[in-house]
This record gives C-alpha cells, sequence and structure tokens, in this order.
C-alpha cells in the first residue's frame, strides 16, 4: 500500500504540485506590473525541483511500480527543467511587448514540466497517457494564448484535433496490448512479449502504440501539424514547445519500446527505421523551400526527429545513449535558435522571416555571430554541440545490417547543412534592406543566458565527454 | 444464452446510431443519436456486469455532457449545407480507406486471436460488488493515476477560464460599487437664479 516512502520517492513532482498552486494562487494577488514576481518564483521553482530530482531518496520505483525513479528518468528531468527556465528566461520580453505578460503561461508550462516529468519516469501504460495528455493539454491552451491572432487560434485547432487523434491511436493501441498481456504494468507486459508464443495482438498494439509516438514526435509521415503550429504558435510558446517535450517524447519512446516492447524489438525496430529515413528526407528537403524561419526549424526539427529515431533503431544502450544524448543537444540548440528569434522582435514585428536577418553581421555583430553558432550546431559542423550528436547516433547504427541507415543519415545531414548555412550567408553577405532591424528591447538577463546558451554550445561541443559519460551511465553502460 | 441475444441486439443498435450520429441532417437528431448510442454502450457494460461504468456514462454523460450540448447546438443554428460540403465527395475514399483498414485488421489479428488470449480474473468478483472494488482500486492501486487525472482537470479549467476570460471594449456594465458611493450634488444641480414675475400671457 501507499507508504511515506512512496511520497519521498515523487518528492520532486509533489513539491512541483504544491508549488504551481501556490504560484496560481499568488498571481491572483498581483498587479500587472508586478508579473515579475511570477517569472522569478517559476524560475525558483524549476531551480528547486531540480535540486530535488538530482538528491537520492526514495525507491526505485514508488506506488506499486506506477512510478519509476531511475538514472534515465534523473537525466531527462534535469535537462527539461533546465530547458524549461531557459525558455522561461526568452520569453519574459516578447510576452511584455504583446500583453501577453499573464501569470497563466508560467502556470501553464509549468504543468506541461510536471506531464514530462510523469511521462519520463512512467512505469504503467496509464501513467504514461497521462503525462502525456498532462503535457499535450497544457500546450494546446498554450498555443491559443494569443486569441486575437487568426493563425494562433488555426494553429491551436489543428494541433489539438490531431493531437486527439494521436492520443486514440495510442489508447487503441495500448488496449491491444492490455488484451494480450492482461496487465498495464510495463514490467509485466515485457515479460509477456518477451516469452509469448501468439504475437499477432500485441503486435497490432504495438503498429498503434509507434504510430502514437510517431505523431507525438512529429516524425514524417505524421508531422503535418509540426510546420503550422510552431509558426502560427506566439514565438514564446514556440521555443517552448519546439524544446523540452523533445526530451519527454525521448522519455516515453525509451519507456514503451524498450522497457515493455523489448520483446518485439525486431519489429518496431523495422518501422522506426522507415519513420527515420522518410522524417529525414521530408525534413530536410521540405526545410530549403522556407522563407520563414520558424517553419524552416519546424521542418529542421522533423529531420531531427529523423536522427533521434536512428538512434533507438537498434535497440542497444549504446543508441539509446546516443539517442539521449541528441535529444539534450537538441532540445538547447532549438532554445537558443528560438531565443534568437524571440531578441530581434519586438512589439508589431515578428523577426520570423529569413530576410528579416539580412545583413545582421553588420548591425548585431555579436548577435549574428552568436545565430552562426546555433546554425553551425544545427547543421552538425565540428567541433560544435550538435555534431557530436549527430556523430554518436551515427556511430551507433553503423553496424553491420543497419550501416545503410548511417549512410542515409550522414547524406541527409550534408543536404541538411544547406538551409543552415543559407541563414548565415542571409546574415553575413546580404546587405541589410529598408528598415534596418536592430535588436529589439530585450532586458539584460536575457541577453546574457542567450549569449551563455549559445557559446556553451561551443564549449559542450570541445568537452562533450562528461555528459555523455552521464547518458552512458544512465543506461549502464561502463566506459 | 439471453445475455448474447441482448449484447447482439444492443450492439446492433449502437453501430446503427452510431451511423446516424455522422449521417443524419439534423445536428439536433445527431446529438440525439449520440445520446442514444452513450446509452447503449452503457447497456453493454452494464451486462458485462461494471455497473458503476454503466451508471457512470449515463449520468455523466447522458445526463450531463449531452444536454449542453444540444443546448449549444440549439444556440449556435448551425446551417446544414456548409457541414455537409464534401461529406458526398469524399465518401468514396472514405468507404475504401475503412473497408482496407477492416479487412487488415481481420487478417491480422483476426477474432480468434482475440479469444485465444485467457482475460485476467475478474477481481471484482472477489470483491463483492464491482462498485466497492472500484472505489477501492482507485484510491489503492491507482492513486497516482487518480491524482494526474485530477491535475489534468485542473489544467483544463486553467485554460478554459484563460481562453475565454477576457475584457470587451464598448461593453456597458454596471458598477455598483461607484454607484452606492455616489454623491448628491452629482446627481442634482439646483441654480440659483432671480425670481421672476408670472408672465400674464400677452406678448409684449
Amino acid at each position: 500500500m501507499i507508504s511515506l516512502t512512496d511520497i519521498l520517492t515523487l518528492l520532486p513532482e509533489s513539491f512541483l504540485t504544491l508549488a504551481i498552486c501556490a504560484l496560481l494562487l499568488i498571481d491572483l494577488f498581483l498587479k500587472p506590473a508586478q508579473r515579475s514576481v511570477t517569472h522569478y518564483l517559476a524560475i525558483i521553482v524549476l531551480a528547486v525541483t531540480g535540486w530535488l530530482v538530482l538528491q537520492h531518496f526514495g525507491e526505485p520505483t514508488a506506488f506499486g511500480g506506477m512510478f519509476v525513479r531511475d538514472g534515465i528518468a534523473a537525466v531527462l528531468k534535469v535537462f527539461v527543467l533546465l530547458t524549461t527556465a531557459l525558455v522561461f528566461v526568452y520569453a519574459r520580453p516578447y510576452l511584455r511587448d504583446r500583453s501577453l505578460f499573464v501569470g497563466e503561461y508560467y502556470v501553464l508550462c509549468l504543468f506541461a514540466v510536471l506531464g514530462m516529468m510523469l511521462l519520463v519516469s512512467a512505469g504503467n501504460l496509464v501513467m504514461i497517457y497521462l503525462g502525456l495528455e498532462l503535457l499535450a493539454l497544457s500546450s494546446y491552451a498554450l498555443v491559443a494564448l494569443n486569441r486575437d491572432s487568426p493563425l494562433s487560434s488555426e494553429a491551436a485547432m489543428k494541433y489539438f484535433v490531431l493531437g486527439a487523434l494521436a492520443s486514440g491511436m495510442l489508447l487503441y493501441g495500448m488496449s491491444m496490448i492490455y488484451g494480450a498481456a492482461g496487465s498495464l504494468d510495463l514490467n509485466t507486459i515485457h515479460a509477456v512479449a518477451a516469452t509469448s508464443t501468439q504475437r499477432g495482438l500485441l503486435l497490432f498494439g504495438v503498429v498503434f502504440v509507434v504510430v502514437g509516438i510517431a505523431f507525438k514526435f512529429g516524425a514524417a509521415p505524421f508531422h503535418m501539424w509540426l510546420p503550422d503550429v510552431y509558426q502560427g504558435a506566439p514565438t514564446a510558446v514556440t521555443v517552448f514547445i519546439g524544446s523540452a517535450p523533445k526530451l519527454a517524447a525521448f522519455g516515453m519512446a525509451y519507456r514503451l519500446l524498450e522497457s515493455g516492447l523489448d520483446g518485439l524489438g525486431g519489429y518496431w525496430q523495422l518501422m522506426l527505421a522507415l519513420l527515420a529515413v522518410l522524417s529525414l528526407a521530408i525534413g530536410n528537403i521540405a526545410a530549403i523551400m522556407q522563407s520563414n524561419l520558424k517553419r524552416m526549424l519546424a521542418y529542421s526539427t522533423i529531420s531531427h526527429v529523423g536522427f533521434l529515431f536512428l538512434g533507438l533503431v537498434n535497440g542497444q544502450p549504446e543508441g539509446y545513449a546516443a539517442a539521449m544524448f541528441y535529444a539534450i543537444s537538441y532540445a538547447l540548440t532549438a532554445a537558443a535558435a528560438f531565443g534568437i528569434i524571440l531578441l530581434l522582435s519586438r512589439a508589431g514585428f515578428e523577426a520570423e522571416e529569413i530576410s528579416d536577418y539580412k545583413g545582421l553581421g553588420q548591425r548585431a555583430p555579436w548577435y549574428a555571430f552568436l545565430m552562426a553558432l546555433i546554425m553551425f550546431s544545427l547543421a552538425g559542423v565540428p567541433p560544435l554541440f550538435g555534431f557530436f550528436g549527430k556523430l554518436l547516433v551515427l556511430k551507433a547504427v553503423a553496424v553491420p545490417g543497419t550501416l545503410w541507415l548511417a549512410v542515409v543519415g550522414a547524406v541527409f545531414a550534408i543536404i541538411g547543412i544547406y538551409y543552415y548555412l543559407r541563414v548565415v550567408k542571409v546574415m553575413y553577405f546580404d546587405e541589410p534592406d529598408g528598415e534596418a532591424v536592430i535588436a529589439g528591447p530585450a532586458d539584460a538577463p536575457m541577453r546574457a543566458v542567450l549569449s551563455v546558451n549559445a557559446l556553451a554550445l561551443l564549449v559542450l561541443g570541445l568537452t562533450w565527454g562528461p555528459l555523455y559519460g552521464w547518458c552512458a551511465q544512465a543506461f549502464g553502460i561502463v566506459r | 444464452m439471453t445475455q448474447q441475444i441482448l449484447f447482439y441486439a444492443f450492439a446492433a443498435v449502437l453501430v446503427a446510431s452510431a451511423l446516424a450520429v455522422i449521417t443524419v441532417k439534423n445536428s439536433v437528431h445527431a446529438a440525439l443519436c449520440l445520446v442514444l448510442t452513450f446509452f447503449t454502450a452503457a447497456s453493454i457494460w452494464i451486462l458485462a456486469e461494471a455497473e458503476f461504468l454503466g451508471l457512470a456514462l449515463i449520468v455523466v454523460y447522458v445526463g450531463a455532457v449531452m444536454v449542453l450540448f444540444l443546448f449549444v447546438v440549439m444556440m449556435l443554428d448551425i446551417k446544414e449545407e456548409a457541414v455537409r460540403e464534401g461529406f458526398i465527395r469524399f465518401l468514396p475514399v472514405g468507404v475504401v480507406v475503412a473497408v482496407v483498414m477492416l479487412a487488415e485488421m481481420l487478417s491480422l489479428i483476426g477474432v480468434r486471436a482475440l479469444q485465444a488470449v485467457p482475460l485476467p480474473e475478474n477481481p471484482a468478483l472477489a470483491a463483492g460488488s464491482n462498485t466497492s472494488w472500484l472505489g477501492k482500486a482507485l484510491f489503492t492501486q491507482f492513486l497516482l493515476p487518480f491524482e494526474v487525472a485530477a491535475l489534468i482537470l485542473t489544467v483544463a479549467l486553467i485554460a478554459a477560464v484563460t481562453l475565454t476570460l477576457r475584457k470587451r471594449g464598448g461593453v456597458r456594465s454596471q458598477k455598483p460599487g461607484q454607484q452606492v458611493l455616489v454623491q448628491r450634488d452629482e446627481r442634482l444641480r439646483v441654480v440659483k437664479m432671480a425670481s421672476e414675475a408670472p408672465s400674464t400671457g400677452e406678448s409684449p
């Protein structure tokens, strides 16, 4: 039954829940001019939760296996919290300029973080579904936050309908798996999947579960919602849904596929390989044609999801560790990339067209340099963070049997470099036309944090060992 | 035997009314068909000895959600033609996709595969009553999911308020707080003026 140890194991999540409720009430009594109090309190809450995640107390599992507290969950949670804190810092000036600076933004984001934390720690199909819904419902509301923009409402509607469809697919698959295994517990399902001789029903469920995962990741051919949502959502929301949830999606895929359905690896690995190749192709080729930077980054996300799936394809700890490293590097880089868009936007002007960046190298050399770093990291140019993510993932699939995947990945990575470098070219070699865009009225903390974030891509690229070591340790790889 | 006959009867009604929801022209009729669908589903659940779930479905969906839904449908005055647009045009494609999917599902899992897996023993039987077992399971084994579901409802509440509460311009509303604070001289102006002789009605 439920004991104090269970609660203690769940302490970070419990603290976050109570803190969100407190924040909701505190925000009620604040005047609009004092909204910064909510902002700083939210960041403090994230920091304390992160500290609690890193403490070693409680048991490895709680609530009868519903909740799993292991190294994988800890790494993912720490980076979800870190990325969200970055998002809060970047979003503040943008929200203030557009009278969207409301407490609900922070409360909904924190609820989404709670959903992600529960999702990556799930030990039961019910918990996976509920964590996912907590994340998804908060995201729908966040996308619709700017109600007066028709584009934003359309994006929210699309996101909601397609998200509901994806949840339906996932639930249908889960119900089939439950029917075959007779249990919702992932460990029991793992045992049944490994020994079962009649696999028809289980496999049928696996197909729908993989479709559900692909929908939530935004992998091709289930990517239709992604560009519209990224473009339509206020950039302060795009920076959130474009970064941290990718870590949670990795956690969900790991729990479902590895912890639950490892015995059927031969089947889902082929499905993932197909999804990965399609995502790499569609993401990289469609991104070339985009003139809107947010849309381009959305297609780039699809291609990065393809890379992430490559890490999962072999079902080996090395591959999982590489995929996790990739997800972390992507989340930090995407946060910085959208951070630059937020920095250059100002009231009544969204710096989201690539042509808005013409001549940035002359107008704001420092931020142009940071943007170049970010683009190089996304493209995977050594010695930046993104390069080592790609390298580790390709190394994981470059084994006999899946060597063709490594070749496909490498080819599309090279195609992808084109559109990232185009942004750099526009910034440094094009003359600014018309009204010169200068760096917007961003506040000092944001500029400082953004600079640190972008420079960290270089530093982490040069010293990627410890971080990869942490990821490898989480998956029990002895190095 | 009786149970099987009842099940197939309910199932037939369920499928027919679910089809009617998406094919009838009038949206009020569609909503009423949905009520029938829910009611029949509840009957099937009760037939499967899940009384509490069946009753909850009737109370929550038929009693509350659908009434609200009907109310909204009646308020909105939806034009039928606009909603129907494209239905006939896409119907052949939809039918083809549905038939292909059904054939694939049947060939992959079939009816036999579903029966091949023995279902776990119904834990509610040991507890005596379905309702009391469900209540105990929710607060012991499924306590954590139960709490998370509560959080999801909280998010729905916050999101609904955030997305609908807004200050509109040009709306005239009363402010009782200011109304009671009104002073006499804001409403009534006493003007001093010289007295005048009553006019006689003659023009000067």
